[in-house]
């Protein structure tokens, strides 16, 4: 277990050092999602109406929920590169625990995922957004989105094992996911979407947490599922965390 | 220890490895689908000692490696590497080998020195115990300069040396090296063949593969030459040049009419059939001492005139050939 920690902490710091030479992975959550709440504000914001609420400030959180949920795609092109230089056998063929690979590139995820956070929320302070409510359910709020983002970097760690080339890992992310950020009430009100589509969003993770998010930073009422959010972290933890070391083993040929 | 190993590795399956040796391994077989990459493996590699293991593309070389350095997992058989059993004790086992695969495993994002610090860290070193052996092993291997700049500004045979220092930080008392030399110029697999030696004489067991054969002549104690996942042949590398039949003698002919008698006068100290080309008789020897006086004065009796004439050595080239080349003959049999 000690050598659990500390070999994760070891892969983690592995996988930070790297990023900021890895240029473009560095504009992926850094500019990238300033650009989205700008275009997002400025090119729909207009014409999307929200009764009750600013659309910035309905905007920040659906936004702050996808940013994240998309940020674990660091780890299936890391997991799926180092799978692809070998790094992954020289991995193995140390005497460190073997969960520490993948919980170290998880754990990366987290600490980029708070920085993207944070120039998310800088960027939303500045064009309108505000935080409604006291500091307690901020902060939950904030704990809420990173778990989120955490359990999907699972779920990222297990596509990204499963193809054969980071290419693919990107394509087979970006159809899994978007969608899924889309057809919620992340960017438009649920209750806008055409019948089938809002069933599907009114079951949908991401809608969830993204009401949830609202209610904690901007007191929006939602229908009270903050469990429900936490419940869904829970469950996608406990499917894609299994999948994904069981898949580390099956890759390794064994 | 050699030749018939095809038929004796029936018989000794399930033998158990020889707990004497760095790396021993009794009745390894691997498939991958329909493809059998390794059927009954035996192999056996003294302490202190180089084992070259030779063969074409898609022999087997790399799942060996694999499976004697836990990566793979063997669908039966059973191996010893430095004391510890496979299946059943891979996890301290990989405390005592170092491996270099046939890619280079390094992190391109990462300095040398930061590569070598994490592999050290891994192995459960402090911070600054792992950067210091780090620094020695840059210095080791040349790479001083390099230490601080990232991976992928490096020539492959850097990296490869990178590769390598990586596989020692641990002085692991094993050592897998996959085509440790493959892409390396003539310069740099000089300098790793000086690498190698020096960690044999500290006592470092070493099993290699490549496809070079002076690189095996070089380095390698004893020789396996594995060919569809079978050992055909095991030796040193002169037990093998002698299974091809010994030296070979070339008689260069005054006059090429005079080949017959050449070879009638040279008849009594053939090992094999003589062949006759445009003035050149070969033969096989089975003594050097003495053979090419003996020749010599055997066709002067016969009045055959000598342009030339030389002891030839066979090559693992020759082996090699050799070899394979039964290899698929023996196959075709029940
Ligand atoms: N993971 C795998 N999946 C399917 N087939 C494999 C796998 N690994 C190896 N093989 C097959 O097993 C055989 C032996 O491969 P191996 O890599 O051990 O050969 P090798 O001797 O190392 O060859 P090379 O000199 O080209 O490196 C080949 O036919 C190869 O295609
Ligand atoms: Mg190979």
């Amino acid at each position: 277990m000690r050598r659990l920690l500390s070999d994760t902490l070891v892969v983690t710091e592995r996988n930070l050092i790297r990023l900021p030479r890895a240029p473009e992975l560095l504009l992926a959550f850094t500019f990238q999602p300033i650009m989205f709440v700008l275009l997002f504000r400025y090119v729909f914001g207009g014409a999307i109406r929200v009764p009750g609420i600013s659309y910035a400030e309905f905007l920040l959180p659906g936004i702050v929920v996808q940013n994240i949920a998309f940020g674990g795609f660091v780890t299936a092109l890391g997991l799926n590169e180092d799978m692809q230089k070998g790094l992954i056998d020289r991995f193995r063929s140390l005497p460190m625990s073997r969960a520490a690979v993948l919980a170290g590139r998880t754990s990366a995820d987290l600490f980029t995922n708070a920085v993207a956070m944070a120039i998310l929320v800088l960027t939303g302070l500045v064009i309108g957004f505000s935080f409604q409510t006291d500091v307690v359910h901020v902060v939950i709020g904030v704990v809420l989105a990173l778990l989120f983002g955490y359990a999907f970097s699972w779920v990222f760690a297990f596509l990204g094992l499963l193809v054969k080339t980071p290419e693919a890992a990107n394509s087979v992310g970006f159809i899994a996911v978007f969608p899924l950020t889309f057809i919620s009430s992340a960017f438009v009100p649920g209750q806008t979407l055409p019948t089938p589509l809002r069933q599907f969003a009114d079951v949908n993770p991401f809608t969830i947490v993204v009401n949830e998010l609202r209610w904690l930073w901007t007191g929006q009422p939602s229908p009270d599922q903050l469990w429900q959010a936490f419940a869904w972290v829970a469950f996608i933890l406990l499917v894609f965390a299994p999948l994904a070391v069981q898949r580390y083993r099956r890759t390794a040929g064994t | 220890m050699d030749g018939g190993t095809n038929s004796s590795a029936v018989s000794v399956a399930h033998a158990a490895p020889n707990p004497e040796a760095a790396i021993s391994a009794r009745g390894i077989s691997r498939s991958f689908g329909e493809v059998r990459a390794l059927a009954n493996v035996d192999l056996d590699v003294a302490r202190g000692t180089v084992l070259g293991l030779l063969g074409p593309n898609g022999a087997g070389k790399t799942t060996l490696v694999r499976i004697l350095t836990t990566l793979l997992r063997p669908d039966s058989g059973t191996a010893q590497v430095a004391g510890l059993r496979i299946p059943g004790q891979e996890a301290k086992l990989r405390e005592r080998i170092g491996l270099a695969g046939q890619f280079a495993a390094v992190d391109e994002n990462l300095t040398g020195l930061e590569n070598l610090t994490m592999v050290g860290r891994l192995y459960g070193s402090s911070r600054g115990a792992a950067s210091a052996r780090g620094r020695e092993l840059l210095e080791q291997f040349g790479l001083v300069d390099a230490a601080r700049r990232p991976v992928k500004t490096y020539s492959g045979g850097m990296r490869r040396r990178l590769d390598l220092a990586a596989a020692l930080v641990a002085k692991p008392p094993v050592l897998f090296l996959d085509e440790p030399t493959t892409g390396l110029d003539p310069r740099s697999r000089l300098d790793l063949w000086d690498v190698i030696e020096t960690l044999v004489s500290e006592g470092t067991t070493v099993l290699l593969t490549t496809q070079y054969l002076d690189e095996a002549d070089r380095l390698a104690d004893q020789i396996a030459v594995i060919d569809r996942g079978q050992v055909i042949a095991e030796g040193t590398s002169d037990e093998l040049k002698d299974r091809v039949g010994g030296e070979r003698l070339e008689v260069h002919l005054e006059d090429p009419a005079q080949a017959e008698a050449a070879v009638r006068a040279l008849a009594p100290m053939c090992s094999d059939e003589p062949t006759c080309s445009d003035g050149l008789v070969r033969i096989g020897v089975a003594h050097r001492t003495g053979a090419i006086i003996e020749a010599v004065r055997r066709l002067d009796e016969a009045d055959v005139g000598v342009d030339d004439i030389a002891l030839r050595r066979p090559t693992l080239d020759d082996v090699f050939l050799a070899l394979t080349g039964h290899a698929a003959e023996a196959e075709a049999q029940p």
